[in-house]
């Protein structure tokens, strides 16, 4: 009998100690409506909460909210494509009260449902640096023009080579994801080259990773060393590029371009590892959406379409014709760890 | 629930009652976990919070309930989330093909079934240990999904395939949904097959003891190679599931349902080594998870943390066992 109390005791002090050790920080009162009293709930939803460009804009939300008077509460997925995940979120969000609830989707159209639903029960939905299918499912979308993004990349890698025809690999991100295909397509146009161009000498999927896209582009150094340009969908992939160029000896023969913005893919630049990165602004799409809440809370009025927060150019050789930014303003207005 | 027998009137320590009821714990920690978040919150004691809490186990409870039937065999199904996505995929996309949707769903099941029949075969006819039979299956299914959507996700429109997530009705002022339904039919139709009929005291005896369940005259292949087929419909039925709580086929869904799977049956209460464990243990572990997951977001703690609460109460729950088998030899 004394065992058995023993047993049900540790149980509750576990359970108890797992509840109580951690912040027991009540966010939301609880049982108000979405839309009333004029307090801005605002619900982050993000992809994960582990990735540093998540991390950032989870940081920045919640410095806009806590510096606008709004209550402030961050879920996330727990793995990239974990709809389900993003969807019990919303579903919690919901259930606190949040009246605005700001969204990086995992997948532009895993979540519409869920999306639906809140927008029914009148919460305000803003998705955050990745837009949705179709984007008339959220209020508004405040991210990244990733096609424009690409572009920019494209055009200063054609800058650079100067009128020499380019000799290209494309280290693609995850196959078939949005923000893959329109980063891919606008650096395309931007160098002024299609997806049949026989000046692409090879492409391969690396699905954002460092080390696949190591092993992806020794696979195609064997077919061919004979290149001047890559593309990469990110900076990771980047220095995983960088790693397998640099074996065969070839990174002063080669124009490389990136894109994100993290203080790593900055400082990449800086030591001269690629040439340029196209910045993106994580903290603008937070604060932009937190206003959007406090604003709707005071008076209703809710955003609409598409709001490009902007990319840059950042990179140490300048050419003229591309608007760029130096490594050092780079590093001023990157994210993750200075 | 077990093969556990008392001699005469002697009352059982603590160690076999747990071994003979091992859906007793988890129900306690259940139990203890809903009265801290009532008390700690004012949203968690909320009927509609409530029914959240079990819709948003469905999925993993239903997976789970196949991962017991394996488990009990001491056996382990890696690729029961894999092969789950891939059924979610071939549904969606036969429904874009035009093809209606109970075909769809019916030969999404096959699909799950072929995976379980194939992996019941390699197990008990060529000997290969489960783990590593579903380690190869999960890469080969994940990849299979990938190629099948040309890594794209799938949005699902037909009425049917949502049917169990959209439609709902009040029992008592509680909203239920056609999926809670049928997953709780699943649990009782299970719990039936498994303490009421030969079939289940065979697949406990197979997993307390495959060589003296043979000598006694079972065929244990073919017990074992039941036990895949079964967890493969209700596989396709948890696709479905998954399909009613997000209309949307992704490949890259569901990375940890597996993992998830399992943690839900040994919360339950369940051996790893075989033979023990209940479906009811089973439904109580996974709603464990729900609850702690849906109070701790409430309190405004870290999913890291939640994490962490997660992982301590499962190795609290193999403690348990332990202590109990320690107490029974």
């Amino acid at each position: 009998m004394r065992q058995r109390s023993l047993v049900a005791l540790t149980l509750a002090a576990v359970l108890t100690a797992t509840t109580a050790g951690c912040t027991v920080e009540r966010h939301w009162g609880g049982g108000s409506n979405a839309g009333g009293g004029g307090k801005a709930k605002v619900g982050l939803v993000t992809k994960t909460d582990t990735n540093p460009y998540f991390v950032e804009l989870r940081a920045a939300a919640k410095a806009a909210a806590e510096a606008n008077g709004a209550e402030f509460n961050a879920l996330a997925g727990q793995f990239d494509g974990d709809n389900d995940g993003q969807v019990r979120a919303i579903e919690n969000l919901m259930q606190q009260g949040a009246n605005t609830i700001l969204i990086t989707p995992s997948s532009s159209t895993g979540v519409l449902d869920a999306i639906d639903r809140a927008r029914k029960a009148g919460v305000l939905v803003i998705a955050l640096d990745t837009a949705t299918e179709p984007d008339t499912a959220v209020d508004a979308t405040f991210a990244t023009d990733n096609f424009e993004a690409g572009r920019q990349q494209g055009a200063y890698v054609k800058a650079v080579l100067a009128g020499k025809p380019p000799k290209l690999f494309m280290v693609d991100g995850t196959a078939g994801s949005t923000v893959d295909t329109q980063r891919h397509t606008g650096f395309l146009k931007g160098i002024g080259l299609t997806d049949a161009s026989p000046e692409i000498k090879g492409k391969t999927p690396a699905n954002g990773d460092q080390s696949l896209a190591q092993q992806g582009v020794e696979n195609l150094l064997q077919r061919t060393t004979d290149i001047n340009a890559v593309y990469t969908m990110n900076e990771p992939m980047g220095r995983g590029t960088y790693a397998a160029l640099q074996a065969r000896g070839l990174v002063n023969q080669i124009v490389m371009g990136s894109i994100d913005g993290g203080c790593e893919g900055v400082k990449n630049v800086r030591d001269g590892q690629y040439a340029a990165t196209v910045m993106q602004f994580p903290k603008k799409m937070a604060e932009q959406g937190v206003l959007a809440a406090v604003e709707y809370a005071k008076t209703g009025k809710k955003p609409s379409g598409f709001v490009n927060t902007g990319s840059a150019v950042i990179t140490d050789k300048p050419i003229p014709g591309v608007e760029s930014q130096d490594t050092k303003w780079g590093l001023e207005n990157c994210w993750g760890t200075k | 629930m077990s093969t556990l027998t008392l001699k005469g009137n002697e009352r059982p320590t603590i160690g076999e009652f747990f071994l003979r009821a091992p859906a007793v714990g988890p129900a306690l920690a259940l139990l203890v976990a809903i009265v801290v978040f009532s008390l700690s919150t004012d949203t968690f004691l909320d009927l509609d919070n409530l029914s959240l809490v079990v819709q948003q186990s469905l999925v993993v409870g239903t997976l789970a309930l196949g991962q017991t039937l394996i488990i009990l065999t001491a056996g382990i199904d890696l690729a029961n989330a894999a092969a789950m996505v891939l059924a979610t995929l071939i549904m969606a996309k036969l429904v874009v093909g035009g093809v209606s949707g109970i075909w769809a769903l019916l030969l999404g099941i096959v699909a799950t079934v072929v995976i379980g029949m194939v992996t019941g075969s390699l197990v008990t006819r060529i000997k290969l240990p489960p783990f590593i039979v579903t380690l190869g299956l999960l890469t080969v299914l994940t990849a299979a999904a990938k190629l099948f959507a040309s890594g794209q996700a799938v949005p699902v429109a037909d009425s049917l395939l949502k049917w169990l997530g959209t439609r709902r009705y009040l029992f008592g002022g509680i909203p239920i949904t056609y999926g809670m339904t049928l997953a709780l039919l699943m649990y009782l139709a299970l719990w039936y097959a498994l303490t009421r009929t030969p079939w289940g005291k065979h697949v406990y005896a197979v997993g307390n003891a495959p060589e003296s369940a043979r000598l006694s005259g079972i065929k244990v292949n073919r017990t074992i190679l039941s036990v895949y087929i079964v967890a493969g419909v209700i596989v396709g039925i948890a696709a479905w599931q998954a399909l009613g709580r997000v209309p949307n086929a992704d490949p890259n869904a569901f990375q940890l349902g597996n993992l998830d799977s399992i943690t839900a049956v040994v919360l339950g209460g369940a051996s790893l080594f075989g033979g023990r464990g209940s479906v009811l243990g089973t439904m109580m572990g996974a709603l464990v998870v729900a609850v702690l997951r849906s109070g701790l977001t409430q309190l405004g703690v870290d999913a890291l943390y939640q994490d962490v609460a997660t992982g301590a109460l499962l190795i609290g729950a193999v403690c348990v066992d332990r202590f109990a088998r320690r107490q029974q030899s």
